[in-house]
């Protein structure tokens, strides 16, 4: 079987703005530069990179609301350029933005939830049916009658996720789902995509600028100036610390203390990337 | 503040009335407006209030509120009573000053307009009490579609409304931080002059539209992500079915219609 997401040799840039004299100025910089990414199926990726980097862009490519310049994008096998196609990748992989407030369009929790479905033209009693299990999914069933303005962040962010999951894709791309949360909202979120992954066994893509949060996944992705600059599982790309801030990015708290350690010359490992992980090699530390 | 702002008026509750489908209420409610604007017979009005009497009790909607729909127009009563007063006469003069003469006439016409008036947004009010705002949008986008057929945007116009419908919190919410965020600023926004207040809008107004356009965009960026392709080939999850009921509660208003059209004709 094909990987879920495949992008070869991806080029982007946006339009150059129209200047005062009504001509284009000249072409922007790619944002893009030749990316070249597989994403396996049931996997759960986390994309880094600090802003500009061309990491929502990138996430825009995955379902066919941006199209590659050069290169392709396959989603399931099937060329995001191919018009004929296009609702079958926005259905096969969803897309969660970062401001709740933004992405949500009716007035009722189940009607936002049943608007994808409405849609693709499912039958009613099948929209019912996947709305209620959408809801349950991401525990926000209670609220199914609820206004969307009555919720918190949280809330709001997993009843725009259980509108992705009514459509049943295969993968879920976040764009920084967390970004306007409070911590707990954060949690919610986190955990329910998580759940998500495991349970469901639909691939994530999630693009964020929390450490601790890519720390989770399975696969960590740091794209820079429009292209992939360290591609691998979390503790080896989060070891590599002086790259790391080089590219302008941070590392989880514990594995920045475990690499100051190493620094003052402790013998600890580098790619503690975990809170117990990192209490475990302390305390080994300590005895020694 | 602000936020206190409800939007339309929507009245929960369980009874007959607010069961009903609201496709036949908006009908009803049609019916309603225009039997009462065409009757000149005081039997229109005594049957029309019969009529809004009798669903009102039925949908158990406090009176209280009644006052509510009825207060802002005050005015405009006061005004309609005392035109019609002044200026609607006969030869039953029942008091006179200089130009000003008060008839019979005057005070009959005046106080058949003013009837005619409560009655009138006593009667619609009971609609927007009764339906919550997005069953009265699927009801109009439902009344509206034989209009497909002349390429009327029905559905779009639907879409617009609930989307309106979504964002008005989220656009107060927004107004009131601008709002906070320009009064931290020093920006005066309820003293001084007319002039000077409107003119302290355009901080408020100016931010306020930018974010509503990046909104528009995202969410429409947001819709074709969830496969939003216009209302072709477009199911719905709530279906509106007329049950029968509905016919017997549209039967009843038509009866009540028709004996006002009679009485009209008859008397």
């Amino acid at each position: 079987m094909s990987d879920m997401i495949e992008a070869k040799h991806l080029v982007f840039r946006y339009p150059a703005e129209i200047g005062e004299d009504g001509k284009p100025a000249a072409q922007n910089e790619p944002i893009l530069k030749d990316v070249s990414l597989s994403i396996e199926r049931g996997s759960f990726t986390a994309i880094l990179g600090h802003n500009g980097s061309g990491k929502s862009t990138f996430a825009k490519h995955i379902n066919a609301i941006l199209l590659p310049e050069e290169g392709t994008v396959l989603v399931d096998g099937m060329d995001t350029r191919d018009e004929s196609k296009l609702f079958d990748i926005r259905q096969k992989a969803g897309m969660v933005f970062q401001n709740p407030d933004n992405q949500i369009v009716a007035t009722i929790v189940e009607e936002d939830v049943a608007f994808a479905p409405e849609n693709l033209g499912v039958e009613p009693q099948e929209i019912r049916r996947r709305v209620d299990e959408a809801l349950h999914t991401v525990g926000m069933y209670e609220y199914r009658n609820h206004a969307p303005s009555q919720l918190s962040g949280g809330q709001k962010q997993r009843v725009a996720i259980a509108g992705v999951i009514a459509m049943q894709p295969d993968c879920i791309v976040l764009d920084e789902p967390t970004a306007m949360l409070d911590p707990q909202g954060r949690e919610e979120v986190i955990e329910t995509i998580h759940r998500l992954n495991r349970e469901q066994g639909i691939t994530i893509v999630l693009i964020t600028h929390y450490m601790e949060e890519a720390a989770q996944a399975d696969r960590v992705v740091v794209i820079d100036g429009g292209k992939v600059v360290l591609d691998d599982v979390p503790a080896k790309v989060f070891s590599q610390v002086d790259r790391m801030k080089a590219l302008g990015l941070d590392v989880p708290q514990v594995t920045e203390l475990a690499w100051e350690l190493r620094q003052a010359g402790y013998d600890i490992s580098p790619e503690i990337i975990t809170e117990d992980a990192c209490l475990a090699a302390l305390e080994r530390l300590l005895q020694m | 503040m602000l936020t206190d702002i409800t939007i339309g008026q929507y009245f929960p509750g369980t009874s007959v009335i607010h069961r009903m489908d609201p496709r036949f209420k908006i009908l009803s409610t049609l019916l309603f407006i225009i039997t009462l604007f065409a009757g000149n017979s005081v039997w229109t009005l005594v049957i029309g209030g019969i009529f809004v009497c009798l669903m009102l009790a039925l949908s158990r909607i406090p009176f209280g509120l009644i006052w509510k729909s009825i207060k802002p127009i005050l005015p405009i009563l006061v005004f309609t009573g005392i035109l019609n007063l002044v200026f609607v006469g006969d030869d039953n003069v029942l008091w006179e000053w200089k130009f000003l003469k008060i008839t019979m006439g005057g005070v009959h016409t005046s106080i058949f307009m003013i009837v005619r008036i409560v009655l009138l947004i006593v009667g619609s009010s009971l609609l927007t009490y009764t339906t919550s705002p997005i069953l009265l949008t699927d009801a109009i986008e439902s009344l509206m579609n034989p209009l497909k057929k002349v390429k009327f945007p029905v559905h779009e116009m639907a879409m617009m409304m609930s989307i309106a419908l979504r964002f008005i919190p989220t656009l107060i919410e927004e107004t009131d931080k601008i709002m906070s965020a320009q009064k931290a600023r020093g920006a005066t926004l309820d003293s001084g002059k007319m002039m000077d207040r409107i003119k302290a809008l355009i901080p408020i107004l100016v931010p306020l539209f930018v974010s509503a356009f990046r909104r528009a965009e995202e969410l429409a960026t947001a819709m074709e992500c969830r496969c939003y392709r216009g209302g072709e080939g477009r199911t719905r999850l709530r279906q509106l079915r007329a049950e029968a009921r509905d016919y017997v509660g549209f039967i009843i208003s038509m009866l009540f219609m028709a004996a006002s059209v009679a009485v009209n004709i008859l008397l």
